[in-house]
């Protein structure tokens, strides 16, 4: 298997691993500094270097490649994910997946594609007056997107584990889609969330990025972005720790980055964190607040068949009908899917220990996992988050659960239920420490009315984390405008999940990568002094 | 329920206090796990793997020996705050009194037999306190990553292990 990073490499492409630095770095300069290189770092570098700009990308976590994905969750999660995949909610109680590596979680995501849903930019247009932003006005963008992503319809049939959300909800009428997958030549094995190993995940690793490296970016990792220096309206640089081989651990050396422009593309937790080291301007206290993180709760159940959850494409289907029950301010709504099962992620979720764990365990190859992400950021009392500054400088995540959450948790947990019992399952159980498992719908429908749904008693997970430094038309509520221009930094911009003013209701990488498609072409224009691009 | 309240506030209090102490302990960071806090975790990873664990004794400590180890492994990986928590954790729960207050556990770890063990699990997997709560869930999360992480465990869950092939 050829591993197009190692050649890339080999082939002269400028990547500096800053734990190999041997002394301070202050040389650097670029047109633009881009800080992450996720989804909105990705897209920028290639747009950006592709108008000519010398660009130079900054991430935190290490490069790795083809080669080194092993497909062993005890290789993946401590080097692909913040926090060996165990990062957490200050009070512990939500446990978020967030990719950190080059190519930041679009390396590890499960490549569920999906368009912003024209229902969230009509509440974002009123709420936030967001009027550019529509799903007309962003068609285009999407489109380019796609293409470049490779962004199709999944031919292939859904694995069993797939299958149960389909059949279920057929059973009860309620209806599923395909989820379309940015994916070229997929084997259809199912380890994604490790690192595609045949390079058919279209992920930034294997496409903005390299495009950016041949056309001379340079790469800096393990080099953690501390702080942006400025006076006035203006940013002069953006200071760096290096981080040792760990990437845990600062190894002293600094480095010094200059630039005419700074993107900041860091995730929903990185890129408020960032600005509030800064210090930047911030007189309605905006900076890190409205995070929000699509809490997911999770329903297991056994099937009478092997179900093999941790073979072939992990998402291949979804039902949004519970996300239009309401409109979109009321009682939460959440989208089902289903989730792929690997024996520690799995065993780690699963709640119980002992002997009654291991009955579980033991059923691993029949088990059946669902997944209701409850759309948060929508309903008035849903009000999300709030990212703050450890002692030690790093992010943390206030995220209380309040009442709003849980009502939904428990209608969730019923309709996962009814869906995995309609679909022929012997057992079923919300993942939650006082819930032993139900074996028929009605035995569950009247188990689940009565759990307490409480903060680590029920099981709460997200993979999806947006918003903090939300877009608005005004200073009054926005940290950027449409564009993700900041509001009191003439050079800076925000260009990742976290520009997001609520959550999104769909996994969120294609609406990073059209907005951040528009953002970075907007951008380019003005600092090549050219006319904006044809496309709104 | 008058005597459950005023247990209730008897723990929270007394280890709230305790915890501040181990904090102060822990002031510096990370370190390897003292012997301690070996058997601690030994005996935690006895009654939460049990039934999964051979029943054969010395096999069972050898297996259990290197899911501490792996336990060791997986906290080197987390963030230092969180490195520096659990630090302070473990110290609780080490130190003679945090033991019999906190845990009710009065002999040491490694004589405490796997009931015991279970039933202060349970407590504060059952606790009213988000503390012990949370205290359990990283047990929890540390000893099953560190478990099923081994390829020697999968067999047992029928799990084949990654596709082999043209890689």
């Amino acid at each position: 298997m050829n591993d197009p990073i190692r050649s890339g490499l080999a082939g002269g492409w400028r990547h500096i691993d800053a734990s190999l630095l041997t002394r301070n770095l202050t040389t650097l300069e670029a047109d633009v500094v881009i800080v992450g290189t996720g989804a909105g770092g990705g897209v920028t570098a290639e747009l950006l270097s592709a108008a000519g700009l010398r660009v130079v990308l900054v991430e935190e976590g290490p490069l790795r490649s083809s080669a080194d994905f092993k497909m062993r969750e005890a290789e993946a999660y401590p080097e692909l994910y913040q926090e060996s995949a165990a990062r957490k909610t200050s009070d512990k109680a939500i446990n978020i997946l967030q990719g950190r590596c080059v190519g930041g979680s679009t390396t590890v995501n499960w490549t569920s594609s999906f368009r912003t849903p024209p229902e969230v930019f009509d509440y974002w247009q009123r709420r936030f007056g967001l009027r550019q932003l529509s799903s007309t006005a962003m068609s285009s963008w999407f489109a380019v997107m796609e293409s470049k992503l490779s962004v199709r319809a999944w031919e292939t049939p859904p694995n069993p584990n797939n299958r149960v959300l389909v059949a279920g909800s057929e059973q009860l009428g309620i209806a599923t889609g395909s989820i379309r997958r940015n994916v070229k030549g997929c084997w259809n094995l199912g380890y994604c969330g490790m690192g595609c190993p045949t390079n058919a995940k279209q992920s930034m690793l294997l496409t903005t990025i390299p495009a950016a490296l041949a056309r001379g970016a340079t790469l800096c990792t393990r080099l953690r972005g501390e702080r942006l220096r400025f006076a006035g309206s203006r940013i002069s640089a953006l200071e760096c720790l290096a981080l040792q081989a760990d990437g845990i651990r600062p190894s002293g050396r600094r480095v010094h980055l200059r630039a005419r422009h700074f993107v900041v593309a860091a995730g929903a937790i990185g890129s408020p964190a960032l600005l509030l080291r800064s210090g930047v301007p911030d007189p309605q206290r905006l900076l890190g607040s409205r995070t929000f993180l699509h809490p997911v709760v999770i329903s297991a159940a056994l099937m009478p068949d092997r179900v093999d959850a941790y073979a072939g494409a992990p998402q291949s289907i979804y039902s949004d009908h519970f996300l239009h029950q309401a409109p979109i301010d009321g009682p939460l709504g959440f989208k089902l899917e289903a989730a792929p099962l690997h024996p520690v992620l799995y065993a780690t979720t699963l709640q119980g220990f002992g002997e009654a764990h291991v009955r579980l365990m033991r059923e691993f190859t029949h088990a059946n996992v669902l997944l209701a992400l409850l759309r948060d950021g929508f309903h008035p009392e849903s009000r999300g988050g709030q990212v703050r500054l450890g002692s030690d400088g790093l992010p943390v995540l206030d995220y209380p659960l309040g009442e709003a959450i849980w009502e939904a948790a428990r209608r969730a947990l019923l309709a996962m239920a009814e869906i995995q019992f309609a679909a022929g399952a012997r057992w079923v159980s919300p993942v939650h420490e006082a819930a032993t498992g139900y074996t028929s719908w009605a035995e569950a429908r009247k188990g689940i009315a009565e759990l307490p749904l409480k903060p680590f008693v029920c099981r709460v997970v997200s993979a999806h984390v947006m918003g903090g430094c939300a877009m608005a038309d005004g200073a009054q509520r926005g940290v950027v405008d449409h564009r993700g221009r900041h509001f009191w930094l003439e050079n800076l911009s925000v260009h990742d999940g976290s520009v997001f003013p609520t959550s999104l209701g769909v996994n969120p990488q294609l609406s990073i990568y059209g907005l951040t498609a528009r953002n970075a072409s907007l951008l380019a224009a003005e600092l090549l002094g050219r006319p904006p691009p044809l496309i709104p | 329920m008058n005597g459950a309240r005023r247990q209730f506030l008897r723990t929270g209090l007394a280890g709230g206090l305790l915890l501040s102490f181990c904090g102060w302990l822990n002031a510096a960071g990370a370190r390897p796990f003292a012997v301690g806090e070996r058997e601690m975790l030994a005996a935690i990873a006895n009654a939460l793997l049990d039934g999964a664990l051979p029943s054969e004794r010395e096999a069972r400590r050898r297996l259990v020996e290197r899911t501490v180890d792996a336990i060791g492994t997986e906290i080197a990986g987390l963030a230092l705050a969180t490195q520096k928590e659990l630090g302070e954790l473990f110290s609780l729960m080490v130190l003679a009194p945090g033991r019999m207050i906190i845990i009710g556990v009065g002999k040491s770890w490694r004589a405490a037999s796997v009931a015991e063990v279970a039933e202060f699990l349970q407590s504060w997997r059952t606790s009213r306190l988000s503390l012990l709560q949370s205290a359990y869930a990283a047990l929890h999360d540390l000893t099953f990553g560190a478990w099923y992480a081994h390829q020697d465990t999968w067999e047992a869950i029928g799990y084949p292990g990654p596709p082999r092939g043209y890689f």
